[in-house]
This record gives structure tokens, sequence and C-alpha cells, in this order.
């Protein structure tokens, strides 16, 4: 399946768009998490949270085609 | 007549300007964020403000802290802060601390307040303000920013989430840049502190819908704004009361701490510190390290099962002397292991059976 995914702050500029479709063969948020870590590995860093649907997701939360997800790093700047 | 227009409003009215009178908020950093929190709050009358910040005016806070002008670079943030605001309401009575909050000085300011506004630069002191409020249960209204992006929310208000609710796992600050690394445009602090000084606000009038369980995340390029819910984690609320200040955040990737002694694995596991445990004895070895995030796998193991190992925490490698551990820290450097080691000094022998934790 194909699952649209929205990019803030760092990650959106580390990916060069701030939305994209991508390929997902696996069923949770914890799979998704795997797979755009081992394309990307500074997500690995940065300790980002997934939203669904606007509201964070916990990692074993089965995904489908038609969910909203939300990449979000926190910022440090003040 | 000062506060004639709040009057008029149905939802302030003289009890709720007298609301403000009587409240009492900390600003924490009086930076990007701080300066227009700051000038709104004096300018609405809330009665106390305090304003803890260690830095002088330098030149480049020019663009967007703007309290402070041209005159008043190298001289105390603090002072001139003060000064500012005195001027624009005298009813308001200011208190400044000219020093950084650190773990020794954040309860005993932070309990002298009714709410904080967390204005700070660095993930460092937010865990700090999080934790300190936690222990403390004062609300406390919390703003970030990155080049065009801001996020606002408020935290630890009536039984609801926290800063370690949102962001469990604190990320390295040398992964994250601050404004000074990453530039940012000069309004968007003056866009979020206004936003926390709403916040505030709205906390102490007691009206409309505070952001407390959502977080707000506003794009000034695109326009976009995003309401993002998440619930209470019971499990790092207690983690925030029950932990030691100074270890409310440690940054592995910027530290140089390549070896700890038992005493100090003792603590850090004892405090449910951020870390993974890597056991690199033979199945047989004992005492074992009864721990959660411990994975055993023995030296000889560790080149084929390389990519069982997490690395999304600093890795403790330990052994039964201390020996193997630093050999096996050695081959994971040498294989590029994404993450800080630190070898556990003398081993499972030096522990004894004093560490056991389910």
């Amino acid at each position: 399946m194909k699952l649209n995914v929205k990019y803030f702050g760092m990650i959106a500029e580390w990916a060069g768009v701030t939305e994209q479709a991508i390929p997902f063969s696996g069923r949770t948020v914890c799979d998704l998490k795997t797979q755009l870590e081992t394309e990307h590995s500074k997500l690995k860093g940065i300790s980002y949270q997934v939203a669904v649907n606007q509201k964070i997701a916990s990692v074993d939360e089965e995904l489908n085609e038609s969910n909203e997800i939300a990449l979000l790093p926190p910022f440090a700047g003040g | 007549m000062r506060y004639a227009r709040h009057i008029s409003l149905s939802e302030v009215g003289h009890a709720g300007q007298q609301k403000l009178l009587d409240a009492k908020i900390l600003m924490i950093g009086a930076g990007g964020l701080g300066c227009p929190a700051l000038q709104y709050l004096a300018a609405a009358g809330v009665g106390t403000i305090g304003i803890i910040d260690g830095d002088t005016v330098d030149e480049t806070n020019l663009q967007r802290q703007i309290l402070f002008s041209t005159d008043d670079i190298g001289k105390k943030k603090v002072e001139v802060a003060k000064q500012k605001l005195n001027a624009l309401n005298p009813d308001v009575s200011i208190h400044i601390y000219p020093e950084n909050l650190t773990a020794d000085n954040a309860l005993a300011i932070i309990a002298d307040y009714d709410m904080v506004i967390d204005g700070t630069d660095n993930f460092a002191t937010r865990y700090l303000v999080n934790d300190a409020c936690v222990k403390l249960d004062k609300p406390f209204v919390y703003g970030a920013i990155h080049k065009f992006e801001g996020q606002v929310s408020v935290f630890n208000f009536e039984d609801g989430p926290t800063y370690r609710c949102l962001f469990p796992d604190a990320p390295s600050q040398s992964q994250i840049p601050n404004c000074a690394e990453a530039g940012v445009l000069g309004v968007l602090p003056g866009v979020i502190g206004t936003l926390q000084a709403t916040e505030a606000m709205k906390l102490i009038l007691g009206i409309g819908e505070p952001l407390s369980g959502k977080l707000k995340i506003v794009n000034l390029l695109s326009n976009s704004e995003q309401i993002i819910s998440f619930s209470r984690n019971e499990e790092q609320v207690e983690k925030a009361r029950n932990i030691d200040l100074a270890y409310s955040y440690v940054d592995f990737a910027c530290s140089t701490e390549n070896s700890i002694t038992p005493e100090q694995l003792i603590e850090w596991l004892e405090t449910g510190k951020d870390i993974n445990l890597l056991d690199v004895r033979e199945a047989y070895e004992t005492p074992k390290l009864e721990y959660p995030n411990v994975i055993s796998i023995p030296l000889g193991e560790i080149p084929a099962r390389f990519e069982e190992l997490p690395t999304d925490k600093a890795l403790v490698v330990i052994c039964q002397k201390g020996m193997r551990s630093q050999r096996a820290i050695e081959f994971l450097k040498q294989n590029n292991f994404q993450n800080q080691l630190i070898n556990l000094e003398g081993g499972m022998a030096a522990v004894g059976v004093c560490c056991s934790k389910p």
C-alpha cells in the first residue's frame, strides 16, 4: 500500500519535501519507523513522534492507506 | 483606565483583570520567545513576573529579541528587560535572576510562581523545566521554534500530559540545531512567544480551551497550522516526579564519558536513565543483570549479530571484568555503530549481585 506522510521541521528539510506518498509493505507504526530509519539513518537520533490522523500514535497502531501520517521532531530553539 | 479594553470584555471584566494582577508567572529565557511574551504579559498587568536568563545582549539577538536596543549590547538581558517592562507598566513587580536555570536552583525559583513559560533554547533546560514543574505541580506553557516553524503546548495543567508524554526520549542536541546554528525568521519567535502569552492568560483567566494535550504546529511559510493531540503517560509523569534533576537530560552524543563505574551504572538503573545495555558474556556467566533494556550477545557472536543491536539510545556494554566489553566497543566503533558506547569498568564482578532490577 501507499501511505501519505507529512514531514515537519528538520525531517522535511532532510526529505526535501513536506509531504510524500511512500510505498509501505508493513503493518504498524513500528514497521513504518523501521522502514523510514533504514532509509534515513538520521531519524534514529532525533526522537521524533508519529501522528496518525492528528493524534500521536503508539508503535503498535495499525496503519492503512486512508491515514494521514505526520512525522514530528522536537524543536530546540527559543 | 489602563485595563479598560480588558474590563469591557465579558470574559475578563474586573474580576478577570484582578486575577491577572494577582498572577505570578516565571519566564524562563529572555530571548526570542521571552521578549514578546514578557511584553504582552506586562502590558496585560500580570502582577508578578519573574525572568531568569544568564545571558547578555548580543548584536545577533536584535533581529528578533524586541525588548533590546543597540545600546543594550553587552548588558545583562534580565536587567534590560526589567527596565523596559517597568517603563511599560509600573503596576507589575519584576523579579530577575541573572543566571541560567539549573538542577540546583530550579525548584527554589519555580516554587514561587503559579506557572512557567518555557522560552529556552536547548533540550537540557526543556527537560529540566518539565521535571521541576511536575515535581512542584506547576503548569507550564511550551514554545519551541525551528527556522519558519513553531510548536506550542500547555503541559502539566490539571492532570494533563507533560513534555515527556509528548517526547519521552530526549534527543541529542547535536542532531537538532538551535536558532544560532539553523537560523530563524525574526518574526517567528514573535508569533510563537505571543501564542505562549495567550495560553498563559487563558489559564489565569480560566477562559477558552487551553492547548493541554494538544500540540499546535505553525508554519509561517506555508501558512499551515496543525493541532496534534496526545495523552498523558503515567510512566513518564512518574519518571519526572522521581528523577534526580541532575539527570533530567544527558546528551550522550556530546558526552566525553566513555566508561562508567559500577556505582554509576546502579544509579543510572535506579533513576531510569535512557540507555540500552549489551551483555557480551556467555550464557552461563553470573550474576545476570536483570533489567528491561538488556540484550545478551556473547562477544564472539557480535560480528554475525551486529544488526540486532539497538541504536536508539546510548549503549552500555558489560562483561565479567570489563575487558571483553572494551573489545566489543572497539569492534562496534570500527563498524560505525550509530550511538554512544560506554564501557562498564570492572564488569559485573565489580557490581556484584546488588543491582538486579525486575
